[in-house]
């Protein structure tokens, strides 16, 4: 590894993380799309600020692009005020106006500028090391390195400065306001770490880049946790882990940075949305599975207790009666007898006492359904899961 | 360029003439299915969608090593479509939000497709060049093979239309009563998305991913303005996406220098302002009208009673008192006076008003309806 392999996997970490906070809380509190909204809106703000700057990296550009972003926000909400439409449509009106104006600016002063659209959208990681920051003659690493450096150090101060708040305002707006806490600044502040963290991104990552660094590692974490400090703390990981292991497949397929870190990001998350503990697809459909056999297996034991006739019971009859198939059958009876509900006995299927003490509560659930939860039921009572 | 030139061009002119036909035709079915997707509050789908055609467009060329239109439209198509199951799948199956999944497939797709397309330019094939014009999208490259095919799926899609327009519509207002009546709704449901998707990948190199759903939103969101009825709001959206295809080409082929995705979605960003603002019956103008209309009409009313409360104390209701004593009383201007005067329920003389006789009694009417709806 050399000096500028170093540099550019740093540079993507300190994005990945100032980009996995805002995120978090953008995700919990619905309003991812706002950040796909502001990324592509900031175009116009970036190339005005260009004209006056004359520099990609100048802070006073990121202020003017971040103050489009919040211009975003606020277009979108209040277009959404006046009822005329739904809120996801005042976001899908906005920003491709706003990046219209920022192409068409772009496009009419081709000459005198230079910028371009893929640029602003897709970033090149690669020649962020050669922008280098000179103090007094002595370079003291790369600019962007330094911008995000600064975003992300004032992103966490904020962090550890409103935590408490943020947190109250994202699970319970009304709580939050009527303790005192402003959801309004709140919300605007958010907006704006937002904004800036976008802006101060994009050079480097490019705007789609930023969008997939706030919401994928989030979302993420989210599968995997619902407790917000874990929720942070996973994000992060995510983002660091994608960006590092990104650069690499990069560099090994000789394509782009941006694109590879967001491959890696949605390999990530695919195995996660499949595999995750709990709330994974296949957890998911297991466990609806599962309850099918349940809820199947209770069927069953109420017929049983309902009817005492010899025929009713027999294990031919079940078939018939209940319309199940031959392999559902069989595993509901199979559960059954492992679970010590029923007993066989020459082909008659009866209940034995613990089987009926279950039924009984089921039956009393089910009609008052106040007692204890059904799970809790079946986790005293079921030696095997369906 | 005048506009005599431009109307002699758009009729002698190849290029001129193919691209206007194509953003039209693209306009109205975009306005079209844009109808279902903002009603049906998918408006962000078509963002997402059209982001995630690109690692399909990629993938297409992979394989087939050609950039032949349609091929590359076919695989943008599956792997829109994908992306769109897979929004579904995130919604269903986990706890994440819709604009959550709409984030991440937008944006992973997107990633990937930036990596394949940078990964196929740095092959030794020659043929790659120009792929990239699907990412802001160029109507210059339009020819007309391409506006035929949009002409047949335009086609398919009105016939498609017509065939389960009113399925399509009771799913629109009420999926549950649908499915009580029997209707597959599954099926309707992948049908429409199917369209949405298909007319997303046809403006994608007309106008790119980017501003494609501005494409889709921007008509249906004027049209929305203007009528509360399904056909018409599709018929007006189809002919307000029309119109910002042609009027957006005519613009940008009258300048230099000016690409036309970019002028099409200004367009149409104009059509939805001047929708929501002159809107008769919903837009912000004609609200705020009538809200200093009703303001005003309460304000005149407060005076009336309180008028007949004083009159109503004395025998002769025409019994005159002094302007003065309504000062104490908020809401009373000269104005309001003179409105009353002018509506003949009080008559002035000097300094002192009195009560007519019609105004006596549209006084107490007001009041005894009052009393009616608080009831």
């Amino acid at each position: 590894m050399n000096n500028a392999q170093i540099e550019i996997q740093l540079i993507a970490s300190l994005v990945a993380i100032a980009c996995a906070i805002p995120g978090t809380f953008l995700v919990l509190r619905k309003m991812a799309m706002i950040s796909d909204a502001i990324s592509h809106s900031i175009l116009p703000g970036i190339v005005v600020g260009f004209f006056i700057t004359q520099d990609l990296n100048s802070p006073l550009l990121i202020l003017l692009a971040a103050f489009t972003g919040i211009i975003t926000v606020v277009l979108v909400e209040y277009i959404q005020k006046t009822g005329l439409v739904k809120e996801d449509t005042a976001i899908g009106l906005v920003f491709p106006a706003l990046f219209s104006i920022g192409v068409i600016l772009i496009a009419k002063n081709a000459n005198d500028v230079h910028l371009d659209v893929d640029a602003v959208l897709l970033g090149e990681l690669a020649f962020a090391p050669f922008d280098r920051l000179m103090v007094s003659g002595i370079d003291i690493g790369p600019k962007s390195l330094w911008i995000i450096g600064s975003i992300l150090l004032i992103t966490v101060c904020l962090l550890f400065a409103f935590f408490k708040e943020l947190k109250l305002s994202t699970f319970d707006k009304g709580l939050a306001a009527s303790l005192g806490f402003s959801p309004v600044i709140l919300h605007y502040g958010l907006m704006s770490v937002a904004s800036v963290t976008t802006v101060g991104a994009f050079d480097a990552v490019g705007a789609i880049l930023v969008v997939a660094l706030m919401i994928a590692p989030a979302a993420t974490a989210y599968l995997l946790t619902t407790d917000l400090k874990k929720m942070l703390g996973l994000a992060i990981l995510f983002g660091v882990f994608s960006a590092i292991s990104g650069y690499w497949v990069a560099h090994w397929l000789d394509a782009s940075i941006a694109g590879s870190i967001t491959t890696m990001l949605g390999l990530l998350f695919l195995m996660v949305y499949l595999f995750a503990p709990s709330k994974g697809v296949i957890a998911v459909l297991y466990r609806e599975k599962q309850q099918r056999t349940e809820v199947s297996l209770l069927t069953f034991l109420l017929h049983l207790k309902n009817h005492s006739e010899l025929e009713e019971r027999h294990v031919n009859h079940l078939q018939e009666h209940i319309n199940w198939q031959k392999v559902r059958a069989k595993t509901v009876l199979d559960l059954a007898i492992k679970n010590n509900m029923i007993t066989i006995n020459e082909n008659i299927v009866s209940l034995t006492k613990k089987g009926d003490e279950f039924t009984s509560k089921a039956i009393d659930y089910i009609i008052t359904n106040e007692d204890a939860q059904i799970e809790d039921m079946k986790d005293d009572f079921f030696l095997f899961r369906g | 360029m005048d506009i005599q030139e431009y109307f002699r061009l758009v009729f002698s002119d190849y290029t001129l003439r193919t691209i206007t036909l194509g953003t039209a035709i693209l306009g109205a079915v975009c306005g079209m299915l844009g109808s279902f997707a903002v009603l049906r509050k998918q408006s962000l789908l078509g963002d997402a969608i059209s982001h995630a055609a690109l690692p399909g467009i990629a993938i297409a060329f992979l394989i087939t090593g050609a950039k032949d239109s349609n091929t590359l439209l076919l695989g943008a198509l599956v792997s829109g479509l994908v992306g769109t199951f897979w929004i579904r799948g995130i919604v269903t199956k986990t706890h994440l939000k819709s604009d959550t999944a709409l984030g991440l497939i937008l944006s992973l797709f997107f990633g990937f497709g930036m990596l394949l397309l940078t990964f196929i330019q740095k092959q030794p094939n020659a043929n790659q060049a120009g792929l990239d014009k699907y990412l802001f999208g160029q109507a210059a490259t339009l020819v007309e093979s391409d506006v035929w095919l949009m002409a047949t799926v335009t086609g398919v899609c009105l016939i498609v239309l017509l065939l389960f327009w009113k399925e399509f519509k009771i799913l629109l207002f009420d999926a549950d009563y649908t499915k009580t009546l029997g209707f597959n709704t599954k099926f309707i449901d992948i049908l429409i998305t199917t369209f949405i998707v298909l007319a997303i990948v046809l403006g994608l190199q007309t106008v790119g991913v980017v501003l494609m759903s501005a494409m889709l939103l921007a008509p249906a969101a004027a049209a929305r303005q203007w009528t509360n009825s399904l056909s018409t709001m599709v018929i007006l959206a189809a002919v307000f996406g029309a119109f910002s295809g042609v009027f957006g080409t005519a613009i940008s082929a009258s300048q230099n220098n000016l690409s036309t995705g970019p002028v099409i979605v200004l367009v149409a960003a104009v059509f939805v302002l001047f929708s929501f603002v002159f809107s008769p019956s919903r837009g912000v103008l004609f609200k705020q009208i009538r809200f200093i209309k009703n303001r005003r009409d309460l304000e005149l009313h407060k005076t009336l009673a309180f008028m007949y409360n004083i009159a109503e104390t004395h025998d002769n209701i025409s019994h005159p008192h002094t302007i003065k004593i309504l000062n104490n009383f908020q809401g009373f201007t000269r104005g309001t006076l003179q409105k009353l005067v002018d509506k003949n329920y009080v008559t002035l003389d000097g300094n002192m008003w009195s009560l007519t006789e019609e105004g006596f009694k549209t006084a107490s009417n007001l009041y005894n309806q009052q009393n009616k709806s608080d009831e």
